[in-house]
């Protein structure tokens, strides 16, 4: 394997790896705040949709990711609702969730655009293209570091940097602003966070609310980005994948980021090779294709660690009695 | 003359059907300890989650300081100076000390400047009021006497200067009490008002200026407490006479029941809890096992009771039972002559959907004499459940009632008919009267002292002192899964079994709470120790 492949198939890692970061790191808002969310996958999937739809219709990304971001959030109040508000089973509202973002995305695709429920393909101009950092084409031949910064770090859609911002962002909300100590607070003991005067219900829906907007970049990049255009069931279970590599994270922003590579990686890995050769015996590109969902059931049946999630997550607060 | 600290006016508050506070009204005064007494699910901590804004009053008013005010939640407590120190203390537990205190007391967005600043004030506050803590510790290292002092500490940074503190004292060892007191004290003379909530009388008649009674949800008198007794306020509690000494005869032992050998409990995180005991319990008397909740206690029991695995060895009537695989469930160990009226009574004791009778014959009811044919004698059964409750002196006495609608007391009554009349050899007894009323407290005490009587050993754990000291034949001081020691409750006091408790054999020559003070260091930095190691 030569150098250039080895590049390559990063650079393929780092644009698998962020629609998994941000759905990621969405999910590590609305956790850390005590809301479990499975949800992430429908909303996702909608903001795809919705995305593709508007800047199709309008020609311009911009208002396509702010429609994504826009779908995500109304799924998000949703669950809010169900599990803030009304003290709903959290698992059984992300169920729904993902049920009727699987199920509306395609029917209003199907009657908007006439094409099997899915978004014509989107032209350049809908698309967020890849931006080329200054200087990528003059130090582009200089060995080793050359390539690593024009192939590499350069050439990515505008998302890509905003979900590896993300990153150092979370950590610095969540560890030094009162708002993430606050939110911590709340999915460890929301109780502690009540008799301290500061408002429960509102802390966990600003979480859920910050997770629907990740959750829309996420699903929009997959549509105008990764991809041009959305497809029938396009997350192929990205939302899952995203909230395994969050235990795998164990609820913390620079973990998130390595454990999404590793899950970026293993596709990217797939994607390039299909049948890889061993001696006379050919691995299949299924068994390649199937990793990264093999790595999800082995974290999550808890083999890697052990990772202490939020104490009051998956519970709805009440006070005593 | 100065206003009331505090004024309440006409507060009801109902839970569904349940009244938990009728009509009450009452007057603090400021630069004065008021306690208010009651028995368990009397309404105390009701009134006071609700001057705390924790609950909302259905009716009634809240004058602070002479003002009338709206309280609907915590940071309007907060704000006009009231802090709470919760029985069940909110802390979070995988924080530091710092940041728990500032938690909902920020200075602004970024929290570099508040931890800043409360770090200086938390040594400012250590040093005035002997509450001293490493700031930097979490909560979860810390002894719960330590978390007691963060959620004080909590208080006074907001600047508290009406206290209330809601059964204070439950999860600490007397000298830690002690210290507790003169910091209540120190509070009082410098004009803070300060409410205590408590259920035991002693408390009440040491420290308070004055104190209010309530029963069932209503507050039946307001006295100062120059001017009342302990027995006074038992009888206001309950509504009749109390006797508040156990009435019993010297023991006398005969053969040894329970011999424990080298007992080690792990529990279900890896963590020792029992780390080899030994132990005996003959017929006819009634070993107590003291301590602060949560230094093994619970594990002997269960290990005992057949529903928690140990390695070591333990004899009944000399048969050596199995401590680990087949063998070692509740069945067997009911076979070999152990009853066990579990700690929890709610969740071990009894089903709560299921009603009185079933709960009499569950773990029993597999014996010969419940069957009919293939079922159960349901009918038999519910005969012999009602002559039990009638024994029992269970109220109501409806055989067909939920066990999750009789109260504390009569639940207990419930689990110990079940367990006493099966006429065991060795009784497992643990915090027989933890949330039970006195006026049943009374009648549970007399029904262990009675089986002792009858010649059955019992183990009785308990992490009220006062009950150990009037129950028992013989004290072991459990401390950090050891037995610290053994002594005779009439050679004895609450500061040698205190000292005891906080794993010191020897008397300090230091003051008993910097001495208390440093082993609850040392325990913490072994925490801290295996959590990096």
């Amino acid at each position: 394997m030569d150098f250039l492949t080895i590049i390559q198939v990063l650079d393929s890692t780092v644009r698998l790896a962020t629609p998994l970061l941000l759905a990621c790191l969405a999910g590590l808002y609305s956790e850390r705040a005590g809301i479990f969310d499975i949800g992430l996958e429908g909303k996702m999937l909608a903001a795809a949709f919705f995305s593709a739809a508007v800047a199709y219709a309008t020609g311009s990304v911009w208002l396509g990711l702010l429609a994504g971001i826009a779908s995500s959030l109304v799924l998000s109040i949703i669950h809010g609702l169900a599990s803030i508000t009304f003290r709903g089973n959290q698992l059984i509202s992300g169920v729904a969730i993902n049920f009727l973002a699987a199920g509306i995305t395609v029917l209003v695709a199907q009657d908007w655009f006439q094409q099997g429920g899915r978004t014509p393909s989107l032209p350049r101009e809908a698309r967020f293209n890849p931006i080329d950092l200054p200087l990528s084409e003059t130090v582009a031949d200089v060995p080793i570091l050359g390539p690593i910064y024009s192939e590499l770090i350069s050439g990515h859609s505008i998302l890509v940097y905003i979900a590896v911002l993300a990153v150092p962002l979370t950590w610095w909300v969540l560890y030094r602003t009162r708002f993430g100590l606050r939110l911590r607070a709340v999915g460890e003991n929301p109780a502690a966070v009540d008799t301290a005067g500061v408002s429960v219900i509102g802390l966990r829906y600003a979480a859920v609310m910050i997770c629907g907007v990740l959750c829309g970049i996420a699903g929009a990049y997959l549509a105008t980005a990764l991809q041009a255009g959305f497809v029938k069931d396009m997350t192929a279970g990205r939302g899952f994948i995203a909230l395994a590599a969050l235990i795998f994270a164990k609820w913390r922003p620079w973990y998130a980021l390595w454990s999404t590579l590793l899950f970026g990686f293993l596709q990217a890995i797939a994607l390039r090779y299909q049948n890889i050769e061993l001696g006379n015996f050919v691995i299949p590109v299924q068994f390649m294709d199937v990793l990264p969902y093999i790595l999800t059931v082995v974290i999550l049946a808890g083999f890697v660690g052990r990772a202490i999630p939020p104490r009051a997550g998956g519970e709805p607060y009440v006070k005593e009695r | 003359m100065t206003a009331p600290a505090i004024e309440l006016k006409g507060i009801s508050k109902a839970f569904g059907p349940v009244q938990a506070n009728k009509d009450i009204s009452i007057s603090v005064m400021p630069g004065t300890i008021h306690g208010i007494i009651g028995e368990n699910g009397a309404g105390k901590s009701t009134l006071m989650s609700i001057l705390y804004g924790f609950y909302k009053a259905d009716k009634g008013e809240i004058f602070i300081k002479g003002t009338k005010t709206q309280i609907p939640d915590s940071q309007a407590a907060i704000a006009v100076g009231i802090g709470m120190v919760f029985q069940h203390f909110k802390l979070v537990e995988n924080f530091s000390v710092l940041e728990n205190i500032i938690l909902g007391a920020e200075e602004g967005v970024l929290l570099r400047p508040s931890l800043a600043k409360a770090r200086k004030e938390l040594a400012h506050l250590a040093k005035e009021y002997e509450l001293n803590i490493d700031p930097d510790a979490l909560i979860e290292n810390l002894s719960v006497g330590h978390q007691q002092r963060v959620e004080i500490l909590k208080a006074l940074y907001r600047r508290a200067d009406i206290l209330i503190l809601d059964e204070p004292t439950g999860v600490l060892t007397p000298a830690e009490a002690d210290q507790l007191f003169r910091i209540l004290d120190r509070l009082r003379d410098e004009g803070k008002t300060i409410i205590l909530i408590t259920h035991k009388l002693r408390e009440i008649m040491d420290i308070t200026d004055t104190v209010s009674v309530m029963r069932r949800g209503e507050m039946t008198a307001t006295v100062k407490t120059s001017e009342t007794s302990p027995e006074a306020l038992a009888e206001l509690m309950v509504g009749r006479k109390v006797l508040l000494r156990v009435d019993k005869v010297p023991a006398t032992p005969g053969k040894t029941v329970l011999e424990i050998k080298g007992l080690r409990v792990i529990d279900d995180k890896g963590v020792e809890r029992v780390k080899g005991i030994d132990l005996t319990v003959r017929a006819g008397e009634i070993l107590g096992i003291a301590g602060v909740a949560g230094n093994g206690q619970s594990e002997l029991l269960e290990v005992l009771g057949g529903f928690a695995e140990g390695t070591g060895s333990i004899r009944v009537n000399g048969v050596a039972l199995p401590l680990s695989g087949k063998g070692a469930d509740g069945q067997a160990r009911r076979h070999a002559g152990i009853a066990h009226v579990p700690e929890d009574r709610q969740r071990e004791g009894l089903i709560m959907d299921y009603t009185a009778w079933e709960n009499i014959v569950f773990g029993y009811h597999l014996d010969p004499e419940y069957q009919s044919g293939l079922l159960m004698d349901n009918t038999g059964i519910q005969t012999l459940a009602q002559e039990k409750m009638d024994r029992f002196d269970v109220r109501p006495p409806h055989p067909k009632l939920a066990a999750k609608n009789f109260s504390g007391g009569n639940q207990q009554k419930i689990v110990l008919a079940r367990e006493i009349e099966r006429n065991p050899d060795l009784l497992l007894v643990g915090q027989p009267t933890r949330g039970v009323d006195i006026g049943a407290i009374e009648f549970i005490h007399q029904q262990i002292v009675n089986l002792r009587d009858q010649g059955k050993a019992i183990l009785l754990v308990s992490v009220e002192l006062e009950e150990i000291l009037s129950l028992a034949d013989r004290v072991a001081v459990m401390f950090d899964g050891h037995i610290m020691g053994e002594r005779a409750p009439d050679q004895t006091d609450e500061t040698e079994l205190g000292l005891l408790m906080a794993g010191i054999t020897e008397m300090p020559d230091k003051p008993i709470i910097q001495a208390i003070d440093e082993q609850f260091d040392h325990q913490q930095k072994e925490r801290e120790g295996e959590q990096n190691g």
